[in-house]
């Protein structure tokens, strides 16, 4: 074997551990965030039933005694959230659609920068402009005591899951075979029978993933809906009403608890909850990313 | 009777002048084979018959082509009823990736059948024709992408055969098949000869010998030879057309 054949052969051997190395690093680092977060938040069941924690309509954590009822939150987080996915898919398929199949070369580029511009405005600042300008136009459309309610949050994330949604749809329906709408187009199909009895149903595992993906970015952001919801802890009667989401909840409180307080340890309980939903919602987005490729 | 008259065709892309003068008459219900050399323009003057290259920006198009008498070129000409009557089959078998019944009712329902029961029957027929009935009527619901490479051929021609065309426009359909396939599919083609009329193109002369009884000679856009295969193939009148055939280029 002659020397550089043999510096080759070390060299490839550092790399590939290295590559190893860093793929086990961030596995493990998943785990011990899991783990960190479930010795804190398990705490909390020593002193609160998790069927109560689920299910209490009550979250006054500072009250004597505490209510650690987060049926208010998880609503308030299902509530924003299906606004924000009534709103972003439709819009978000549909820009998808446009740019992937009907827009001219130059101005799908144009499209898909501005795509891009709005992915990435980092969300306070999108919660700022809501504050600013949504807030008021909804407290006035509606006439609303406040305009803080779950339905202005809804749009706020709607804006910020529809980048999400629009490219990865966008990808799945561009990775089309040209062969399938060429032979829909040679059987005499227009071109939009084309595009919704075979372009979208062979993209639509790709279609759901960026869906699923979407409606995940909504459910883990903060910022904006702290800002723009209105922050009460109340079981929604309707979408114009404040609420305040699990997110929300950690992120105001987390500063105000003394470590090791039940308070704390309920906080942490609210991560394994996010945790878990987020969870399973990646899980499906990814079931279907898989699908796909099969 | 000539199904499709080309008279004095011309095609472009952008500056490239890809079918110069094109003159031929295709006869119905013949085989009409076209062969040539990679790059002569086989693929394009095919996708003449079904205006399949308005897909392509800058193409220019000039001459007549009449089908059944109508000049397709013309813009006021109807593409998809233009397309109902010329199916076209390609290179590499197409099915969508939606289940057998699926793919055969396409075309009927984009062409407005909406009853089950005209359809149930018409995804029989089609794949009578094809010779896929017997092996595929218990998995109608399988997707069409579970098929052999030859199935999906023969559901493609099924697809077509569905919305009952005229013609059949087919671009090396047997090229992604090995020998065994190809051969059955030659089969098929034969029998359907009987109600379609065929214009096939393919690199494989054996082939072209084989299944048609007219073929052309095509060469960097010109249409060199055309008439009876056998002639064609015996006693070709032009030198290039022999050299081919022969196997001195190609
Ligand atoms: N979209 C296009 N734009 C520009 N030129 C093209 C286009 N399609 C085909 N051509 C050119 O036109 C000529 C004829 O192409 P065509 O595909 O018709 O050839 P062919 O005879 O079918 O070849 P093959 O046997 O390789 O399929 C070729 O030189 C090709 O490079
Ligand atoms: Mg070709």
């Amino acid at each position: 074997m002659t020397r550089d054949k043999r510096n080759q052969r070390i060299r490839e051997f550092f790399i590939e551990k290295t590559i190893s190395a860093s793929g086990i690093a961030s596995v493990v680092i998943v785990v011990l965030i899991f783990v960190f977060l479930l010795k804190d938040g398990l705490s909390l069941f020593k002193i609160e039933s998790i069927q109560d924690f689920l299910s209490g309509k009550l979250w006054y954590p500072i009250s004597d005694p505490p209510k650690f009822g987060i049926l208010p939150l998880i609503l308030g987080s299902i509530v924003v959230t299906a606004g924000a996915t009534a709103i972003s898919v439709p819009i978000g398929v549909a820009s998808a659609i446009y740019i992937a199949e009907v827009s001219s070369p130059r101005i799908k580029e144009y499209l898909k920068a501005g795509v891009e511009l709005l992915a990435a405005i980092p969300s306070v600042v999108l919660g700022f402009i809501g504050v600013v300008t949504l807030v008021p136009f909804v407290k006035q459309f509606f006439n609303l005591p406040t305009g803080l309610t779950a339905f202005s949050g809804s749009i706020m994330l709607a804006f910020m899951a529809m980048p999400t949604i629009v490219s990865i749809a966008e990808d799945a329906l561009t990775a089309v075979p040209r062969s399938y709408r060429e032979g829909a187009l040679a059987l005499g199909a227009t071109k939009w029978q084309t595009i919704y009895k075979v372009t979208v149903p062979s993209a639509a595992s790709g279609i759901v993933a960026a869906v699923m993906l979407g409606v995940g970015r909504v459910i883990g952001e903060t910022m904006a809906v702290m800002m723009i919801t209105g922050n009460a802890a109340v079981i929604p009667k309707s979408i114009f009403q404040p609420v305040r989401t699990l997110t929300a909840t950690i992120a105001a409180e987390m500063g105000e608890t003394v470590r090791g307080s039940d308070h704390f340890y309920a906080l942490f309980a609210i991560g394994i909850v996010l945790f878990l939903i987020t969870f399973f919602i990646n899980m499906i987005a990814d079931l279907y990313l898989h699908r796909e490729k099969r | 009777m000539a199904q499709i008259e080309v008279k004095k065709l011309n095609l472009s892309y952008g500056d490239f002048h890809a079918l110069i003068d094109i003159d031929l008459s295709i006869e119905t219900r013949m085989i009409t084979a076209m062969i040539g050399p990679s790059g002569c323009g086989k693929s394009t003057l095919l996708r003449v018959f079904n205006r399949m290259n308005d897909l392509i920006e800058g193409v220019n198009i000039t001459g007549q082509v009449l089908i059944e008498g109508n000049d397709i070129l013309n813009h006021k000409a109807d593409l998809i009823v233009l397309r109902k009557e010329v199916g076209m089959v390609f290179q590499r078998p197409n099915p969508f990736p939606l289940s057998i019944y699926d793919n055969i009712t396409f075309g009927p329902r984009v062409h407005g059948t909406k009853n089950k029961k005209i359809l149930d029957e018409i995804v029989r027929t089609s794949l009578e024709d094809v010779l896929l009935w017997d092996e595929l009527k218990d998995k109608l619901h399988r997707s069409a992408l579970r098929l052999s490479l030859e199935q999906q051929q023969r559901l493609c021609i099924a697809r077509l055969t569905a919305v009952k065309p005229k013609i059949l426009l087919m671009d090396e359909p047997c090229s992604a098949l090995d020998p065994v396939a190809t051969q059955n599919i030659e089969e098929l083609f034969n029998k359907l000869k009987n109600e379609y009329t065929i214009v096939i193109v393919t690199h494989n002369m054996q082939q072209a010998a084989r299944i048609s009884q007219r073929a052309g000679f095509m060469l960097l856009g010109e249409l060199v030879e055309f008439g009876d295969t056998r002639r064609i193939f015996t006693a070709p009148a032009d030198k290039r057309t022999e050299d081919y055939i022969t196997g001195r280029f190609g």
